[in-house]
């Protein structure tokens, strides 16, 4: 019996073990090969990328390398230093996502304060409807954030995408319910003090929400900094795409490059993941069912 | 590991009369426009950038192509429900959403049951199967690239074994290629759900289970399961959303032009934004958006009827 208990623990830890190689390997892949040089990526993978050039050698199966022959840092250098046009996507990320990280936090602790602190059949019909429309995917969302921004001759501005990104209501959502924790009588106590509303929002509010606001902040930065759909359709100047986009347009001959810049594009949610990691799980879990 | 004091209360809401004191209508107008002062920017953002624009979609789903449009009745959802790219895109989709969402919901169980097991770094295996959430995805195509690829490793592996090359994204197995990109990166996100869905349930519960001899399978599926069903229900919900996304891997992957087997309905939607046929994108949209509904009003339902006498 106990050696059964034993021997089902030691199953359990064997898979876990399993399922942790197949979560990191791709990444760890991706990190450790941007330190090959371009020879070494080009005699790995030349089969797939068909990056042929005549005299170089290529081995017939690809090669699926963890630790470098020879740890090169030239392939950031090639990137960030000599051809400035991956430096500029890279900006065109940052430029992209952070207004919406904090214009959308911005505005949604405001919103969810207004949920929280007065409750109301109309209120809580607005909450409902930004529930349904937190639910609608792009294909949906899009085509109205389209025919905005050609109304507002944003089309194929920062603007198109940093606008309806701004009044997504998803930190609303996500916002309320953790406003909606703090005691009542926290705030009653403020208002018989004479607290005005602005006092108790700025002053008892917000500082209760510290943590959940640093979570929300770490979930709008992932989802954005891995937007696709809405500069493919809201941006046609390819000089203006993210680097998300871009990463998947890189020239042939340039894989060492590519692998070297999807590094750099790993490392600021990388380092968010690695500092707010206890943040972001309190974020994800707390969002619980959508009903409550 | 830093600890997080989130302050976990009981709900407090605001008593009812407070927000409105009596039927004072002068109050409650003051009020009104207390809370509109916080909710307005948020509210007028919606306005502008959802809602007018979605009106307009319907309007455009509703009339003739042309410089002088007249009424079309449901002319447009007809024709786009004929036209074959759509039926190939929608097919595709749903095709991948119902395999792909299932496994999203019962696989994390089972990663959150692992590791509610007594097992040493527990929370590196946290840590580890939460990882692929912050790597965007166009990092790591690379890395699926030289995998699926026809002279790719996987490919590679396989034919020690005698298995013949195929070329993954182009084969009849596409589909499963894709959802493995995507259960690799949402498998994570929904794990967590689940633990923190589980150490919700009172642990008085299954103790006395245990006391009464229920066997590890009973006291799964008749209290676990229960407790968990508000969580399922969320997570049913975020993966379709999710899955929905999964464009991005087959983008990233494929190009504008994707083998037939995976072409979703992002890029049906791209190919029309592309041509401007705005009664198409509309019909599309307002399809895509009434499914939605309809969906996640059959899952509220079915949850309602599993989780009631757990709740409240």
């Amino acid at each position: 019996m106990k050696k059964n208990r034993y021997f089902g623990r030691f199953a359990v830890f064997v898979l876990c073990l399993v399922f942790a190689v197949a979560f990191l390997l791709p990444t760890v892949l991706t990190i450790t090969n941007s330190f090959m040089t371009e020879a070494e990526i080009n005699s790995n993978y030349g089969t797939v990328f068909n990056s042929s050039k005549s005299n170089s050698y290529q081995s017939e199966k690809v090669n699926l390398k963890f630790i470098p022959d020879k740890v090169t840092g030239s392939q950031y250098i090639n990137g960030l230093v000599r051809s400035p046009e991956y430096l500029i996507k890279f900006w065109n990320s940052v430029f992209l996502t952070l207004p919406i990280v904090l214009f959308q936090v911005a505005i949604a602790s405001l919103a969810a304060y207004g949920f929280t602190r007065w409750r109301g059949k109309i209120r809580a019909l607005i909450f409902f409807f930004y529930v349904i429309l937190m639910l609608m995917p792009y294909q949906v969302t899009l085509v109205p954030n389209y025919l905005v921004s050609k109304w507002m001759h944003i089309f194929d501005t920062r603007w198109a995408i940093v606008l309806p990104g701004t009044f997504a209501p998803f930190s609303v959502f996500l916002l309320t319910k953790f406003m909606r924790r703090i005691p009542y009588s926290l705030i009653e106590a403020a208002k018989i003090e004479g607290a005005g509303e602005w006092y108790i929002f700025t002053r008892i509010c917000l500082p209760q929400c510290r943590a959940a606001l640093y979570s929300i902040v770490i979930l709008v930065f992932i989802d954005y900094w891995n937007m696709v759909e809405q500069p493919l359709i809201l941006l046609n100047d390819p000089e203006k795409q993210p680097l998300s986009v871009f990463l998947s347009t890189i020239n042939q001959g340039e894989i060492g490059l590519a692998f070297a810049m999807a590094t750099v594009y790993m490392i600021p949610s990388l380092l968010l993941f690695l500092h707010g990691e206890e943040y972001l799980v309190e974020g994800i879990a707390h969002q619980g069912s959508v009903k409550g | 590991m830093k600890r997080v004091n989130f302050k976990l209360h009981k709900q407090a809401k605001p008593p009812r009369g407070e927000t409105s004191r009596g039927s004072n209508a002068a109050a409650r107008r003051k009020d009104f426009l207390r809370s509109m002062c916080f909710l307005g920017p948020s509210v007028l953002g919606v306005i502008v950038f959802f809602v007018v624009p979605f009106i307009v979609v319907i309007y455009y789903s509703l009339v003739t192509n042309g410089t002088s449009p007249s009424f079309a009745g449901l002319d447009n959802f007809v024709s786009l429900l004929k036209n074959g790219a759509f039926q190939l895109a929608a097919g595709n989709t749903l095709k991948f959403s119902a395999v792909a969402v299932p496994l999203a919901v019962i696989l994390p169980i089972v990663l959150a049951l692992m590791l509610e097991a007594r097992i040493p770094l527990k929370s590196q295996f946290r840590t580890f199967f939460l990882s692929p959430i912050m790597v965007p995805v166009a990092s790591v195509v690379l890395i699926w690239q030289v995998i699926f690829n026809y002279n790719g490793t996987l490919n590679a592996f396989l034919s020690n074994f005698g298995v013949d090359k195929i070329d993954w994204l182009k084969s009849d197995l596409s589909l499963w290629v894709v959802t493995v990109l995507f259960l690799w990166k949402n498998l994570g996100y929904n794990m967590i759900l689940f633990m923190s869905g589980l150490a919700n349930i009172p642990r008085e519960l299954l103790e006395v289970a245990d006391v009464e001899g229920a066997s590890p399978w009973y006291s799964f599926f008749a209290i676990k399961m229960r407790y968990l069903s508000p969580t399922i229900l969320f997570v049913a919900i975020l993966s379709m959303i999710n899955s929905f996304k999964v464009f991005r891997e087959v983008y990233l992957l494929t190009g504008d032009h994707p083998p037939e087997g995976v072409y979703m309905l992002q890029h049906y939607m791209n190919n029309m934004f592309n041509s401007m046929d705005y009664q198409k994108l509309s019909s599309a949209a307002i399809i895509i958006a009434l499914f939605m509904i309809v969906l996640i009003a059959i899952l509220f339902k079915v949850e309602d009827r599993f989780g009631k006498d757990v709740e409240g």
